[in-house]
């Protein structure tokens, strides 16, 4: 492409790279030194650091949205995810030490949404790394102080006659949202289903797809 | 380690201004809530935060408080409600 060419509906601000302009930060310049003491030292290696951010960057909501499937179409599991929900996540080879999984179902009375205020707590082993806004000030000031307008803004009409019950993910403990299974899925089996279980909605800011939502 | 409260008890957040690494946000302190269930016996925070063993452990607890508790002016249906985990030493019978 020319370099010269007009362009009078865009421009070509979004550089492929990403320059270095700031210094690093004070956390990056400990985090970066601690790193390399404990290596140096030989009490973690930089292949261990590696295969630790392999692990967690495989975390990712697919994982989530087979658990919620799963609990759709076996009332047992479902039974086991609510009252033991660590040992349902073992099922799955997921282990949540030290954290503990607290999984809160949505009903026809209740709608539950999770947010953690004082930092940026999310369930990492069942869903990976949070979405930015998930960690940003206003998500984490607002949907406590106002959640059903916080609701409205990611398009979540949720009636008055129901109760909202916002978590705040504060101290020990991690949230999942089992959202209602949709109406017109009689019959679906867990693979199907999956396909309607959004990170979205196991956070609680949104229910789960419907099957129009993924007709092709 | 015996709990202090059980679930349905009516417990005040207690209204003290500590610095440090403390877990319990400010817009829930001097609020009056209700035990929802006892989580477990967990290191503190408090101290486990800088580098010590946390021990003895406090016992947590998930507390349920109803919106307009929190908040006066809080613009939504009555019964909506707030849950979040408090450690035994941040609380008080109400």
């Amino acid at each position: 492409m020319s370099e010269t060419h007009d362009h009078p509906t865009h421009t070509h601000d979004g550089k492929p790279i990403q320059e270095d302009a700031l210094p690093p930060i004070d956390a990056h310049v400990l985090e970066t030194s601690v790193r390399e003491l404990l290596i140096e030292k030989g009490i973690i290696s930089a292949g261990d650091i590696r295969r630790a951010i392999d692990v967690m960057e495989s975390r990712n909501p697919a994982l989530g949205a087979k658990i919620v499937a799963r609990a759709w179409t076996d009332p047992e599991y479902r039974e086991l995810l609510l009252t033991d929900s660590d040992r349902a996540m073992l099922a799955f080879g997921i282990d949540m030490r030290p954290m503990e999984l607290c999984v809160v179902e949505n009903t026809d009375e209740v709608h539950n949404m999770v947010v953690c205020t004082l930092c940026s707590c999310y369930p990492r082993p069942v869903l990976g790394i949070p979405p930015a806004w998930y960690k940003r000030r206003d998500y984490r000031s607002r949907a406590v102080r106002e959640p059903r307008a916080v609701l409205q803004e990611f398009g979540t009409e949720i009636p008055s006659n129901k109760q909202v019950r916002v978590h705040d993910s504060n101290a020990d403990l991690r949230y999942l949202v089992l959202p209602q299974r949709p109406a017109g899925t009689e019959g679906w089996d867990a693979e199907a289903l999956a396909r309607l279980v959004t990170r979205d909605s196991m956070i609680g800011v949104s229910d789960a797809l419907s099957p129009a939502d993924i007709e092709d | 380690m015996e709990p202090r409260y059980k679930p349905g008890d009516r417990v005040l957040v207690l209204q003290r201004n500590q610095p440090g690494h403390v877990r319990t946000p400010m817009y829930v302190r001097g609020k009056t809530g209700v035990i929802e269930r006892i989580v477990g016996a967990f290191p503190n925070p408090e101290l486990l935060a800088y580098g010590h063993s946390g021990m003895p452990y406090k016992t947590l607890y998930r507390v349920n408080f109803r919106q307009d508790e929190l908040w006066s002016d809080y613009d939504g249906p009555s019964d909506d409600t707030l849950e979040i985990e408090i450690y035994e030493h941040w609380l008080s019978p109400a």
